[in-house]
């Protein structure tokens, strides 16, 4: 039920917030301050999560083969290939190194 | 290409976080933003409540409103229509709309971008959920670095300047280091006010002496 509640509200929140975009007069949104902020959220929230959910299970912090996977991806991106080969790149590294692991 | 990929990621990382068939699919047919529906899958497989789930969700989808207020101008579309097209006000559909030199091609191109786009990205979804099922561990695959390789991927090229990495680099340590002494999905929501105490402190740091230069990109920046 949680699940279902979460989802819900997230279904509602992003679809207003995409309707409201079409719909408000510009200019409201157009002031300096709004417009970098509304830029610099995102980098804090995906920063936050590629942290999270590469260095956390659950609430303990831990080091282990998604460490080296999401290198292997910082890498594929250093050298701009595309966005599918930096998946790629994260998945099989990280399968690797569990097989080699265990 | 990409949006496929990452519509079968999408499919798999929430099927491994223990959401069922139907609630997986009903994300992609219903919220349709693809970084909200990782952190609210990601939130929820970290013990999150729904609320703190869902806000972390919400705030990663608000730059669409941003979106949307530059396509209204683009489309100008009638009231009536707007209901309709909101759900299809996305990262691919503005890029590809705001490269368009005609009004006429910028309706076809946001109209063609968004059909495929959200039968691409819902189709995938399906496939990699039933797949999820059928591949079984999916840790043993590395799946489960789909998630924050596909955040990364979206972050990358947002680091233009000083001030985004320093902004990323706050909210990396807060959301981090709040993990353990705050409750499930707390952390990342705190982490973003990296964004505004950054500003705050670079407006501080630039009243004195008036506007500075801005883009001091370091490195080997883009």
């Amino acid at each position: 039920m949680n699940i279902w509640i979460a989802i819900g509200l997230t279904a509602v929140g992003c679809y207003a917030v995409k309707l409201i975009g079409l719909l408000i007069p510009a200019g409201l949104l157009e002031r300096p301050l709004v417009q970098r902020l509304a830029a610099l959220l995102p980098v804090a929230l995906l920063a936050a999560l590629t942290a999270q959910q590469t260095f956390a299970d659950g609430r303990v912090l831990v080091l282990d083969a998604k460490a080296a996977g999401l290198a292997a991806a910082a890498v594929a991106l250093l050298l701009r290939a595309p966005f599918l080969l930096v998946v790629a790149a994260a998945v099989l590294v990280t399968a690797g190194v569990r097989a080699m692991a265990g | 290409m990409a949006v496929g990929l990452s519509g079968f990621a999408f499919g798999v990382t929430s099927a491994g976080s223990g959401l069922t068939l139907l609630q997986t699919c009903a994300l992609s047919l219903l919220v349709f933003t693809g970084a909200s529906q990782f952190a609210l899958v990601g939130a929820l497989a970290g013990g999150g409540n729904p609320f703190t789930a869902a806000a972390g969700a919400f705030f990663l989808g608000v730059r669409n409103a941003f979106y949307g207020l530059r396509l209204s101008q683009l489309l100008a579309l009638p009231r009536a229509v707007r209901p309709f097209a909101a759900q299809w006000v996305i990262d691919e559909t503005t890029a590809v709309a705001l490269a368009q030199p005609t009004r006429r091609s910028v309706r076809i191109g946001f109209t063609v971008t968004g059909l495929t786009l959200y039968v691409l990205w819902n189709l995938t979804t399906l496939l990699g959920a039933l797949g999820a099922d059928a591949i079984g561990d999916t840790d043993a695959w590395g799946l489960d670095a789909a998630g924050p390789a596909v955040f990364l991927a979206l972050l990358a090229p947002m680091l233009k300047t000083t001030m985004e990495r320093v902004v990323a680099g706050l909210a990396v340590v807060l959301g981090l280091g709040l993990l353990p002494v705050l409750p499930a999905g707390v952390p990342v929501l705190v982490a973003a006010l990296a964004a505004p105490a950054v500003l705050w402190a670079e407006g501080r740091r630039r009243a004195p002496t008036g506007p500075a230069e801005d883009d001091d990109t370091v490195g080997e920046g883009r």
